[in-house]
């Protein structure tokens, strides 16, 4: 029963770092309609950023955080503009392809810059060692314990799991309340008629790259402060894997890719545990195929009619 | 004779192919003399390039042809360089006979080994193709490229745990689906594939061998008329119709789903063929060479080469495979400038700025001018050919 909630709370924080990657992917295909490839190379980049600043230039970590979202917003708006923005009137494999060699060139520049070899991610934060409630509930070493050393949570797990729920929230806020979310949701719907409704399509696709850029930040440093380990590759498979939930939640859909994060997460922790330690993402891919045959459009995907 | 325009296009490819082999041949066997030698990295990539060929010809039937983006092509190349490794084991150890000399040898030659090898991994992977194709196929777009994708990665994971090793004169298989599971091999055993440590290809000698270098000819020039045949036959011109607009050909009544099964199993067949070859070239392939990056890199060999077109798919393979070896000088900086030209030849070839330019540019007379005379260069040069006038007449006279 303990190992079972402990196995839940993996997977939540898991999922988590899942979600608000997948946030990225699915805003940039509901409003572009392309499949970003480079998303995962940017969490990589926003890792280093972080890595860079708070071990080399002694920064306290959350400045560190807050320069990596910035640099990697910036990096959002310059792969946009200088790579996808050219290709809107192209075939869909063509910018497929660009976004692939976008990401081999983030990966290699990442390699000339910072070397192949893993570097060791420093914690972000600690929590004080303390012993509360007589005893049952200890801290220490970053990591909470509770009934009789059974059940141990670490910070960063609380920490990852808060700002998925705070970057859910403010997103949910911003797509419905403000007058550019609105103006994001016109154009996933229809491009040409946003356009003539006098709404700017360029600059609501540049946000849109911005914000998933940022969130891409916020994950790299959430998903290595979780698994300290940074090289140039490691962003490809938690990519990889939100992509793989973004479309399990149905492409597009913000409130999917959440559901679908989180729960890829806890799918992928549950097998690895019960099932196989070695066929973990066997198993989420196997549990997104047989969604997407029940259910072709994802979870929560909207049901295209075709037109004849 | 007239001859159709398809069947030259098909006969252009071909000529190609086997003169660029017969080429390769004579540098082998040094007739251009020592400063056309082959170096033995070069040697090296012959049969890669035979392999890269073949993947991507049969990735262009799937993604070209039949309009379906595949992200798991490596799966099957995995499916095939796994499967063949354990056939040409058990060829090798169990299929035993008595030379003159009475000694105890395999009944196959090496080359008997491959090309059996080859043609039950080839079998395997259609079976695999027909697995996956039945669910996955009923999907569309970016669904079935995540899907595939998905199947890739599984075959991957699933590859990464078995183990299979021999046993006497018998191969014995198990998967080792927990990393700390009791172990049943025997310690000792002579394993053939090791879980994530990959295959251990005892079989084939490692060196350059130009015999299997002559069996990755004959196999791109399987893959070509295969696939050359299919694409000008009545299934072919189904698969396109269906790939062009789908309602519309099925409203003439073609089975959608038999004619995309067609193309889907065809490619996944002649993919596994080539990880086949590609694994019994290589000391030893292990799971992870197989997963979405290797998918990718055909991808990308079939977009460069232009979506559709076989021939285009062969010349990008080879220049792919060829270019960042020629590359070796620039080092680090070898995949990065890989990854600039990827990016660069693709807003070229799709921009409409750029394409904007080139009208601009058309405006100044002078270029203009030597533009249009170069375009006007291969036609004039084809009518001033004697054999082309001569031939004009007679059409005429008949």
């Amino acid at each position: 029963m303990i190992s079972l909630l402990s196995t839940l709370l993996n997977g939540l924080s898991l999922g988590s770092v899942y979600a608000i990657i997948a946030l990225g992917y699915t805003m940039v295909y509901g409003i572009a309609k392309m499949l970003n490839f480079a998303h995962g190379d940017v969490i990589m980049v926003g890792a280093y950023i972080s890595f860079v600043a708070i071990f080399y230039w002694g920064l306290p970590p959350i400045l560190g955080f807050l320069l990596a979202m910035v640099v990697c917003t910036v990096l959002g708006i310059v792969i946009e503009s200088l790579a996808y923005k050219p290709l809107r009137q192209a075939t869909s494999l063509a910018v497929l392809i660009t976004a692939i060699g976008v990401s081999y060139l983030l990966q290699n520049s990442a390699q000339l810059i910072w070397g192949a070899n893993p570097k060791a991610f420093p914690a972000m934060f600690s929590l004080p060692d303390a012993s509360l409630f007589g005893g049952s509930v200890t801290i220490s070493n970053n990591t909470i314990s509770l009934l009789n050393d059974q059940l141990k949570i670490s910070g960063n797990m609380i920490l990852t799991i808060l700002a998925c729920v705070a970057i859910m929230v403010v997103l949910t806020l911003f797509i419905n309340k403000t007058k550019m979310g609105k103006a994001m949701r016109c154009v996933s719907e229809d491009k040409g008629a946003a356009e003539l409704m006098g709404v700017n399509v360029n600059l609501t696709i540049s946000l849109t790259f911005a914000i998933g850029s940022a969130l891409a930040a916020v994950a790299g440093v959430l998903l290595c402060a979780s698994y300290p380990s940074l090289q140039p590759t490691t962003g490809a498979m938690p990519g990889i894997k939100a992509f793989t939930a973004a479309v399990f939640g149905g492409i597009g859909s913000i409130p999917g890719a959440m559901i679908g994060g989180i729960l890829l997460g806890i799918i992928e922790k549950l097998g690895q545990t019960y099932v196989s330690d070695q066929l973990g993402d066997a198993f989420a891919f196997a549990v997104l195929i047989i969604v997407l045959l029940v259910k072709p459009t994802g979870l929560m995907g909207k049901k295209v009619h075709e037109k004849v | 004779m007239k001859i159709n325009k398809k069947l030259l296009n098909a006969l252009i490819t071909f000529a190609i192919v086997i003169v660029a082999f017969i080429l390769c041949e004579a540098a082998l066997e040094g007739w251009f003399g020592k400063g056309f030698a082959l170096k033995r990295a070069d040697k090296g990539l012959l049969v890669p390039i035979c392999v890269y060929i073949v993947l991507a010809v049969s990735l262009n039937l799937i993604v070209g042809i039949s309009g379906e983006l595949s992200l798991g092509h490596a799966g099957f190349m995995s499916i095939g360089a796994f499967s063949g490794v354990v056939v040409a084991t058990w060829l090798e150890k169990a299929l035993l006979t008595i030379d003159a000399a009475g000694k105890t040898v395999p009944f196959f030659s090496d080359t008997a080994i491959l090309v059996i090898a080859i043609i039950v991994a080839g079998a395997i992977a259609a079976v695999a193709g027909v697995i996956i194709g039945i669910p996955a196929l009923r999907l569309r777009g970016d669904y079935l490229a995540i899907v595939l994708l998905a199947f890739g990665e599984i075959i991957r994971n699933v590859m990464n745990c078995v183990l299979v090793w021999v046993e006497g004169s018998t191969l014995q298989f198990a998967l080792k689906i927990n990393e700390g599971s009791a172990a049943a091999v025997p310690g000792g055993a002579q394993m053939v594939i090791n879980g994530a440590q990959g295959t251990n290809n005892k079989v084939m000698s490692v060196a350059f061998n130009n015999e299997r270098f002559i069996v990755g000819f004959v196999l791109v020039i399987f893959t070509l008329f295969v696939v050359l045949n299919l694409i000008n036959s009545r299934s072919g011109r189904a698969i396109m119709a269906i790939r062009d607009n789908r309602i519309a050909a099925e409203s003439v009544g073609l089975n959608v789903m038999k004619y995309k099964m067609m193309a889907f199993v065809i490619g996944a067949a002649l993919a596994g063929m080539a990880g086949c070859l590609y694994g019994l070239n290589m000391k030893t392939v292990t799971a992870v060479d197989f997963d979405y990056n290797m998918s990718i890199e055909i991808l990308v060999i079939v977009v460069l080469g232009g979506i559709g077109s076989i021939r285009g798919s062969v010349i990008a393979a080879v220049l792919l495979k060829v270019l960042p070896e020629k590359l070796r000088f620039l080092n680090d900086y070898r995949m990065f400038a890989y990854a600039v030209v990827l990016i660069v030849v693709m807003l070229a070839t799709n921009s409409p700025i750029l394409k904007n330019l080139w009208a601009l540019l058309m405006r100044i007379r002078p270029l203009r001018v030597a533009a249009e005379w170069l375009q006007a260069l291969p036609g004039r040069i084809k009518a001033a050919l004697p054999w082309n006038k001569k031939n004009g007449k007679a059409g005429e006279a008949q």
